[in-house]
């Protein structure tokens, strides 16, 4: 038989920061003194802060050895669903590393920094073109950022108008990030049930819309993977009512140069750099959510934008209607060089081709797998599809216990319990960058897992047991909160 | 293309499987009237070789160090950063990982930002503080809404001598709420006019900056004192978060929640993103407090460990009630900053907050013997504000093509000082750096 791709190996035990150390060391090259010591008013002066003592083989054997606690794209196989794990660049990084960018003063004068104002007014334009919108803002941080600011700009539109609405329609499929982006804006969410496809009935949404709904808040392709195909009658439906469409496009790598937004009804948009354009999640960020928005909303844009004159770029403020700033600056410079480098190494068809390989790889395992795990929505899926523990519940074996297996087996486990609608939910989301021997690896490795939910069950209830640490104490980490050491 | 692993044979292999026949065939449930018809219209593919020409061109434009001086913070700090900490936040196993949904195989970063809160908490003098947020402007502009959420009052007052970026991301934010924003004025020695707020009632929070955007330390123990006088949380913002290794912290004058930029803590300034927005504050407000937390626990066998916790506050959990929408926030960004604490330790960070301080001093000297203006009396950090002669803008520009930034004009912010610089100094700058900044002003 084959060997498993998970294995034990040698992983050191490592105390926390201030745990290890001594007195006197440093990790850092003190800058030279060349200015003599003036006096301070001694009673704004405060304790040293107690930061621990280390030299710098200290720091570096101390995050090595954390770093290899973790799980990465680099690792392996990251099917988490809705995240879109793709492969990260290395030159991306390289690039976000070049002194001229990593070491720019947002304040430099424009004449001083047309590079970097150049990369984002040009980024903004592919992004335009990508989604078939007419203006695009890179402020926002991440997809919950750009989310607030795209329902802000909906909020900015009506009042231009000087309409006041006060609920906003959200599927049953969307992201908590939904409704909590809206209710900050001060909309009610209300939500939409979608149909036995899994998908948004024109009826269900026609129910629901009515003259104090704002708008609808949309994840297309949605996520249960699906392509909402009644999209342009739905917002047919919610323009009839004065209301707009808003367009969650956390899941646009499956339909890259294949679907245009921009000619389906939607108003405004965001995107997840760090999903779709393969910028690193980082552990948990930065990420960056630009959004995009048709000609109707470009004034209610942020500010400041980005303009040129004849080959030169500046900073705009210029815009009356803006729903103001949402960034310190101009948001995360550096996770847009990355952006940026990735559709330049893609170019036009090569993007194209990556959601094609996306949803084909989804496809892929969906067929290759609804014979061991349930399959709620058996119909053909764009990136990423949902399976379910049913079949495995009669064994008393739930998600929980098949994805712990699989991270034994040497995987990273799928989104587990997302979306709501299915209950038990597996959503798996390949993308583009694994291969078919990879694919092949995981399905087989999956298979083995449904077997042993019945042969063995003990195998998964115990499950991991190869990593650095084996099931946590969630319930006690949350009832007795210890936050800090 | 090198990111993509699929040979034809493959394609074909897996179409089978699906039951289709081609790539087009996959889309069948996206209507024909969704279809883009013409090609995406974006530049042809470079290869790495043609690319790092570009992107080198497109970075040879931009004014860094050492070539050029900038002699301006704002919101935006140089500082040197270790090769040490820019390689361990160079490896893949932090980079390329996702938020730490499952901890069993996360806990390199889930530790990490254990330390991370820990470092923060112990700099800012606080109780906790959260896995981070965006920057330093939208964590105050969070700080302020769980104030409101706390207190049920819908009425903020915030110093005028906030960062102006982070002033309109705060209205930006409490806009739509139709929150109401007071804004305190302030005095001539460069302070937030704390007496504004007499008359002032119904407040949630009263938020003031120090350093201020003037670079002036301000009165903490004052703003705590005011706010506890009206039932309001007090709120400390900053931008140079480099300065609580010599001041005394916001925790020790009870400030209620601390928050702002952690840039100057080893993250690259990057044209201001991305950085780190640093949140923190009293216990008792943690299950009002929005972001991530990491909290210490123990496995199945006992051993020590960590997971995501208090989740309940969180829109994936509570969605339309959660503390906030954040999802994604800074994460590697945190872990730098708690790469560079732990380099820089507790012997490093007070030499070098110092330094900061000694090198603003003597700049600070150097234009008041050669007859300059500086404009408020107050004590600096490492930022401080000058005033010019009125046909200063010349010298400016001519020092822009010395390769000098002679600080930062305030005029498009604070109308009513013409001619006023925002100068800053740090660690990166030299005696003779400062000296011929001097010279060159004089001149």
């Amino acid at each position: 038989m084959k060997e498993k791709l998970g294995t034990t190996g040698l992983v050191m035990n490592e105390p926390l920061l201030w745990e290890r150390g001594g007195n006197g060391r440093c990790g850092f090259s003190i800058p030279r003194r060349d200015v003599e010591s003036f006096p301070i008013n001694e009673d704004l002066v405060g304790p040293v802060p107690d930061f621990p003592e280390l030299s710098e083989v200290d720091v570096v054997r101390h995050y090595t050895r954390l770093s290899q606690w973790n799980y990465g794209v680099d690792t392996g196989m990251y099917p988490l669903g809705s995240c879109t794990m793709k492969y990260n660049p290395k030159v991306n990084e390289k690039y976000a590393n070049l002194p001229g960018f990593a070491g720019a003063h947002p304040f430099l004068p424009p004449s001083m920094a047309q590079g970097t104002l150049k990369l984002m007014y040009d980024l903004e334009h592919f992004l335009s073109e990508i989604t078939g919108m007419d203006a695009t803002t890179l402020q926002p941080a991440a997809g919950a950022q750009g989310e607030l600011t795209g329902t802000m700009l909906i909020y900015a539109f009506l009042r231009s108008k000087g309409i006041h609405r006060s609920k906003f329609l959200i599927p049953d499929t969307a992201h908590g990030t939904n409704p909590a982006s809206v209710s900050l804006c001060g909309f009610h969410p209300v939500p939409v049930k979608s149909n036995e496809d899994g998908i948004l009935g024109p009826e269900a949404v026609a129910e629901v819309m009515d003259e104090d709904v704002a708008g609808i808040l949309v994840t297309n392709p949605n996520t249960l993977g699906f392509f909402e195909e009644n999209i342009r009658e739905i917002s047919e439906i919610v323009h009839g009512k004065g209301g707009l469409v808003y367009c969650d496009g956390a899941n646009m790598n499956a339909v890259m140069g294949i679907v245009e937004m921009g000619k389906i009804g939607v108003d405004v948009m965001h995107l997840n750099l760090h999903k779709t354009f393969s910028t690193p999640h980082g552990g948990g960020g930065p990420g960056a959510g630009p959004v995009c928005v048709k000609k109707g909303l470009e004034p209610f844009l942020p500010v400041p934008r980005v303009v040129q004159e004849e080959g030169t770029y500046r900073l705009s403020y210029d815009y009356p209607g803006s729903i103001g700033r949402v960034h310190s600056f101009y948001g995360n410079f550096g996770v847009m060089i990355k952006a940026y480098s990735y559709i330049l190494s893609m170019g036009p068809d090569n993007l194209k081709k990556a959601s094609q390989l996306a949803v084909l790889n989804a496809n892929y395992i969906k067929e290759s797998l609804k014979a061991a795990f349930n399959l709620p929505y058996d119909r053909p899926c764009m990136h990423e599809c949902v399976f379910s523990d049913k079949q495995q519940n009669v064994h008393k074996i739930t998600t929980l216990d098949v994805a712990k297996r699989l991270i034994d087996c040497g995987f990273h486990p799928p989104t587990i319990y997302f979306p709501l609608v299915v209950a038990g939910a597996m959503m798996v989301e390949p993308t583009e960058s694994e291969s078919k021997e990879t694919l092949d690896e995981f399905i087989e490795t999956c298979k083995a897992i449904a077997n042993e939910a019945e042969e063995d069950p003990d195998l998964l209830h115990e499950a991991p047991k190869n990593a650095k640490v084996r099931r946590l104490d969630e319930v006690t980490a949350a009832r007795q909160p210890c936050l800090m050491g | 293309m090198r990111y993509l692993p699929h040979t034809d044979d493959d394609i074909s292999a897996m179409l089978k499987v699906v039951g289709v026949g081609s790539l087009e065939e996959l889309f069948s449930t996206v209507p024909e009237d969704c279809r883009k018809k013409e090609p995406l219209d974006l530049p042809d593919p470079l290869t790495e070789w043609e690319l790092n020409q570009h992107m080198a061109s497109l970075a040879a434009t931009m004014a860094t160090m050492p070539e050029y001086k900038v002699f301006v913070g704002a919101g935006s700090y140089e500082h040197f950063v270790p090769s040490s900490v820019l390689s361990l936040l160079g490896r893949s196993e932090f980079v390329t990982s996702y938020t730490p949904y499952q901890p069993e195989v996360s806990q390199g970063t889930l530790q990490g930002i254990f330390e991370y809160q820990t470092l923060i908490c112990r700099l800012l003098g606080m109780e906790v503080a959260n896995a981070s947020m965006y920057d330093g402007a939208s964590a105050l502009a969070e700080a302020l809404l769980m104030a409101t959420r706390i207190s049920k009052k819908k009425k903020v007052a915030i110093s005028r001598l906030i960062h102006p970026h982070y002033r309109e991301v705060v209205k930006t934010y409490l806009w739509p709420k139709e929150y109401e924003v007071l804004e305190l004025p302030y005095l001539k020695d460069g302070k937030t006019d704390l007496s504004a707020l007499d008359g002032m009632t119904e407040l949630a929070a009263i938020a003031i900056q120090s350093p201020n955007f003037f670079g002036c330390i301000e009165d903490l123990a004052a703003l705590r004192k005011k706010a506890s006088e009206r039932e309001a949380m007090s709120i400390a913002s900053f931008t140079e978060a480099l300065a609580y290794g010599l001041l005394k912290n916001p925790g020790s004058y009870g400030v209620d929640i601390v928050c702002g930029e952690g840039q100057s803590l080893g993250i690259p300034q990057s044209f201001g993103g991305p950085s780190l927005g640093i949140f923190a504050s009293k216990m008792n407000y943690i299950r009002s407090m929005p972001g991530r937390l990491v909290g210490k626990t123990a496995d199945k066998d006992g051993k020590r460990g960590f997971v995501l916790t208090l989740a309940t506050r969180e829109q994936h959990i509570r969605r339309e009630r959660a503390t906030s929408n954040i999802c994604t926030n800074q994460g590697l960004c945190a872990m730098g900053a708690a790469i560079y604490m732990a380099s820089v330790g507790k012997n490093g960070l007070r030499e070098l907050a110092k330094l900061n301080y000694d090198k603003a001093q003597y700049l600070k000297r150097r234009l008041e013997e050669a007859a300059f203006k500086i404009r408020f009396v107050s004590p600096t950090f490492n930022e401080f504000v000058v005033e010019f002669p009125s046909n200063f803008e010349q010298t400016y520009n001519r020092l822009l093509d010395q390769k000098i930034v002679a600080g930062l004009p305030l005029a498009s912010y604070y109308p009513e000082l013409t001619n006023c610089y925002l100068l800053g100094v740090t660690e990166t700058k030299t005696k003779e750096d400062m000296d011929i900044l001097v010279r060159g002003i004089e001149s």
